[in-house]
């Protein structure tokens, strides 16, 4: 059990980075990675987030739109056991959990941790567009090879967590020292942001075939 | 004049505000999905259909949204015509193509390309302007999708459309991989940059001459 879960933490964070490998959360890794103080505090907003989706939208899926007998949807509307609801309603289900965790732990974290709260500002709402936190919700329950339980579909969203803040703050170290450096007028800002980004991904390239 | 702006509302998202190399949004299916030419069209196809689509309808409903959960609104709407890109292609496309596209078909839904539309440009104008807006965009964003994978097709499997472009050609599967794409469009945006900077200072000397 305990291998299991470091092989999905190991596997998510360095194998199959959702930055660097599977291109996942690209906006607020350029936009958020120019310091290595907001970095930690997005990266940290988005690890939480990250793992309560997993989470809840791991119920959803199991119970909610699933075919079959656990369906609680079902239990009302007796035609929904054989056709489930997977089709049609995933994607707004998804989007829709997510929008509401993130207000919900915004409100939370305004009344049990204001500093906290004052110091992620304005990247706590942007999370919902996250695309990293979609995805990790979306690979948990379709683009897996096997059927994920609860724990490892949980593990999964928060090493993807950790991978995306590992990413950035590899990321913001760079781009601090970039500021101090003499680049080609036209390459500055964004175009070297991802050249640099690219030889990130060609340095995390030598983890793949570790685990499968 | 209303043709002329017509036609303005339509081009200007082909260049003035393409969206991948002046506006720099939706990057991570536009890496994701550019392996090839074929996946690159397909995604840009699914996007433009969603972003007209999703644009006609806000502008029409735009005076019941009241402002404060206009975001959600937006989401919701975006979200089910998202469900039905997906449903069409699953039934029309080949299966292969679909696995390609993967996850990022529903990904559509936090497209910022969409939403930044939808927030700027459908929540404050006419239904038919917001269409030409959206279709715009839509072509800019497929046009350089295009651009990018057939580049990548192209260095990294040697192919165009599936068709082999030499027979010695030995191709550099990096690019196909992550590493490729970064430095792809980083060498892009680099080169657009060159291209602006290049016209702006000509037309700083033209206007020294002129003094």
């Amino acid at each position: 059990m305990i291998k299991e879960i470091a092989l999905i933490i190991v596997s998510v964070v360095f194998v199959n980075n959702f930055v660097l490998s599977k291109f996942l959360g690209l906006c607020p890794f350029l936009g958020v990675s120019q310091k290595t103080s907001s970095a930690i505090g997005m990266g940290a907003a988005v690890t939480f987030v990250m793992t309560l989706s997993s989470a809840i939208t791991w119920i959803v899926y199991n119970f909610v739109l699933l075919p079959g007998d656990a369906n609680i949807v079902a239990k009302v509307f007796p035609s929904i056991r054989e056709l489930g609801l997977i089709e049609v309603l995933k994607t707004i289900s998804y989007i829709l959990v997510i929008a509401t965790l993130v207000q919900f732990v915004e409100m939370m974290l305004r009344k049990m941790a204001p500093a906290l709260y004052e110091s992620l500002g304005i990247y706590l709402p942007l999370i919902t567009t996250n695309c990293a936190v979609l995805g990790v919700a979306l690979l948990n329950t379709t683009d897996s090879p096997k059927h994920l339980g609860f724990l490892q579909a949980t593990v999964q969203g928060f090493g993807a967590g950790i991978g995306f803040t590992v990413a950035m703050l590899l990321m913001s170290g760079i781009r601090e020292r970039l500021a101090l450096v003499n680049i080609p007028q036209p390459l500055r800002g964004v175009p070297i942001a991802f050249i640099c980004t690219g030889l990130m991904a060609l340095a995390f390239f030598g983890f793949s075939g570790m685990v499968q | 004049m209303a043709e002329q702006n017509n036609l303005k509302e339509f081009t200007k998202g082909i260049f003035q505000y393409n969206p991948m190399f002046v506006l720099v949004l939706g990057i991570c299916p536009s890496l994701a999905v550019t392996t090839s030419v074929k996946n690159g069209l397909a995604m840009g196809g699914a996007a433009t259909f969603v972003l007209v689509c999703s644009n006609f309808i806000i502008s029409i409903v735009r005076a019941y949204i009241p402002r404060e959960i206009r975001i959600p609104c937006f989401i919701v709407v975006i979200a089910a015509f998202v469900t039905m890109v997906e449903l069409l292609m699953k039934a029309y496309l080949p299966p292969e193509l679909n696995a390609s596209l993967g996850i990022f078909i529903p990904l559509i839904v936090v497209n910022c390309i969409i939403m930044y539309r939808a927030e700027s440009f459908a929540y404050k104008n006419k239904p038919f302007a917001s269409v030409l807006d959206g279709a715009g965009l839509g072509l800019g964003w497929t046009l350089s999708l295009c651009l990018i994978s057939s580049i990548r097709e192209i260095v990294g499997s040697g192919t165009l459309f599936g068709v082999k472009v030499s027979e010695s050609y030995q191709p550099a599967s990096v690019m196909i991989m992550a590493p490729g794409a970064f430095i792809v469009l980083g060498l892009l945006l680099g080169f657009f940059n060159w291209q602006k900077l290049r016209k702006s200072e000509k037309t700083m000397k033209s206007l020294m001459k002129n003094d």
